[in-house]
């Protein structure tokens, strides 16, 4: 289950597949991420978690390139974040299933497979990789809300990427299913790809290899599951997460005083 | 019914002008009033159809993530222009076989310039729909766009109140507009067997301010926001 943690992969001197220095970005007036450095390994699982409106998003933005940065670097794979030849490589899937509602399933990943330039067998492996064979001729607005969801994950596993950034995949999800995806993440990480995923669910956090904590645009820790409870003494990670969040208030407060 | 509404309009209204007395040897008001139709409608219906359209793929976060693709911005606008183009074609064909067969709809200049008039109005109905799609936040927006940009331009091409006696600060706003050029290229179709150098001029600058309502709607999509 555990992959192994970026740490360990960028000691040995792998090149990492994300690499964030010093980055800043301003939405409206306030500081969305502040100062925010992080390196992510290859084939690793990294969870992104922190309370909703810490930045997740905007941070999952930036590895996409989509977000105007107001200072520091991203680098994906090797190139600036957001390069044309990095948007073969690179599969996003928002919060919100972005898909056609009006459109079938597999018509839906299809688009996507030509948009990406994929073969047209891909579209069905895609479809089947989300378990949604049995739907793959419904139209996307009579799908429930997790099937949704599984669609618009199929349209990015269309391209085959080798970093894949998914933003709250689980929301909303039943159990069963929460677990069937956290399987699916297994699989592609351990066949290379490098995934990227955020949760405000802490208990999913034992799924990941990496984990990074936010709040308030800043990073607050960058570990693994396991380093977290030792360092807290906590054997449920929810508490361990709001140890460090009281740990890193208590800090900035003596500092300010 | 984008296929078939302006074809019933258009049969409704030569049956509004069916009584309407006439001298003898001047063409029909309906003749008149159905040209300027054929060039209407194209340019009502895919502006609407393509603003709205738009601003979902805005709003729905489909757009963003198109773009994250390896997808051009040209090449998505071209698909969007050609797609809307095909079916304002086949639009504008089904109403202009109904006018000139059913109809009895006579033009001096070929009844294929009609049509050619008819897809380019098409075109710049797409080409301000994507644009004005940008600065809707909503679909009721989208559709609020129509009397700010499409209706202005109608009521001052010269359908109503004829260019030539507007007052002159009308005038030069009628001047900047692309529609009145579309429908005086209509009526240069509708008057002269020839092709009139005044309308190859006027299907020039509609084409021009098609071409530049598409570049600037290509502007209009970043692959980074805010």
């Amino acid at each position: 289950m555990m992959t192994s943690s970026s740490d360990e992969l960028i000691r040995r001197g792998a090149e990492p597949a994300v690499s964030v220095e010093q980055l800043t970005v301003i939405r409206g007036k306030r500081k969305a991420l502040d100062d925010v450095t992080v390196r992510i390994a290859r084939g690793t699982i990294t969870g992104l978690l922190g309370p909703s409106g810490c930045g997740k998003t905007t941070l999952m933005r930036c590895v996409v390139g989509t977000q105007v940065i107001a200072s520091g670097t991203v680098t994906v794979l090797g190139r600036p974040a957001g390069s044309a030849e990095l948007r073969n490589r690179v599969g996003y899937v928002t919060q919100d299933p972005t898909i056609y509602d009006d459109l079938r399933v597999i018509d839906n990943v299809r688009y996507f497979a030509s948009l990406y330039g994929s073969e047209a067998t891909a579209a069905d492996e895609a479809v089947s990789a989300v378990g949604l064979t049995d739907h793959r001729t419904a139209l996307c607005g009579n799908l429930s809300g997790g099937q949704r969801t599984r669609a618009s994950l199929a349209c990015a596993l269309v391209s085959n990427p080798e970093l894949l950034v998914l933003d709250e995949p689980t929301v909303g999800l039943d159990p069963v299913l929460r677990v069937d995806l956290w399987e699916q993440f297994d699989q592609l990480a351990r066949r290379g790809t490098t995934l990227l995923v955020s949760s405000h669910v802490m208990d999913e956090a034992d799924h990941c290899g990496d984990l990074l904590l936010m709040r308030e645009g800043r990073l607050l820790a960058h570990t693994t599951p396991r380093q977290l409870r030792e360092d807290t003494q906590c054997t449920s990670l929810e508490e361990a997460f709001l140890s460090v969040i009281r740990h890193s208030t208590a800090a900035a407060g003596s500092a300010a005083s | 019914m984008i296929l078939v509404v302006p074809s019933v309009i258009i049969t409704l209204m030569y049956f509004m002008f069916q009584d309407v007395p006439h001298p003898p040897g001047t063409p029909s008001p309906f003749n008149n009033a159905c040209l300027i139709m054929l060039g209407v409608f194209p340019l009502i219906v895919m502006f609407l159809i393509t603003s709205i359209t738009m601003q979902r793929e805005r709003v729905s976060g489909t757009l963003e993530r198109i773009l994250t693709t390896p997808l051009r911005r040209l090449d998505l606008l071209a698909a969007y222009g050609t797609a809307f183009s095909i079916a304002a074609a086949a639009q504008a064909t089904l109403a202009c076989v109904v006018s000139f067969w059913l109809l009895g709809l006579d033009t001096a200049g070929s009844p294929i310039l009609v049509f050619v008039i008819a897809i380019i109005n098409a075109v710049l109905g797409v080409g301000l729909g994507l644009l004005c799609s940008a600065f809707a936040r909503t679909e009721f927006q989208a559709v609020q766009f129509m009397p700010v940009v499409i209706v202005p331009q109608l009521l001052l091409c010269g359908i109503i109140v004829p260019r030539a006696v507007l007052p002159e600060w009308l005038q030069w706003i009628s001047n900047a507009m692309p529609a009145s050029y579309a429908l005086e290229a209509l009526r240069q179709v509708g008057a002269h067997p020839d092709l009139t150098a005044t309308a190859v001029r006027d299907i020039a600058i509609v084409i021009g301010f098609a071409v530049v309502a598409l570049a600037l709607a290509a502007a209009t999509l970043r692959r980074r926001t805010p």
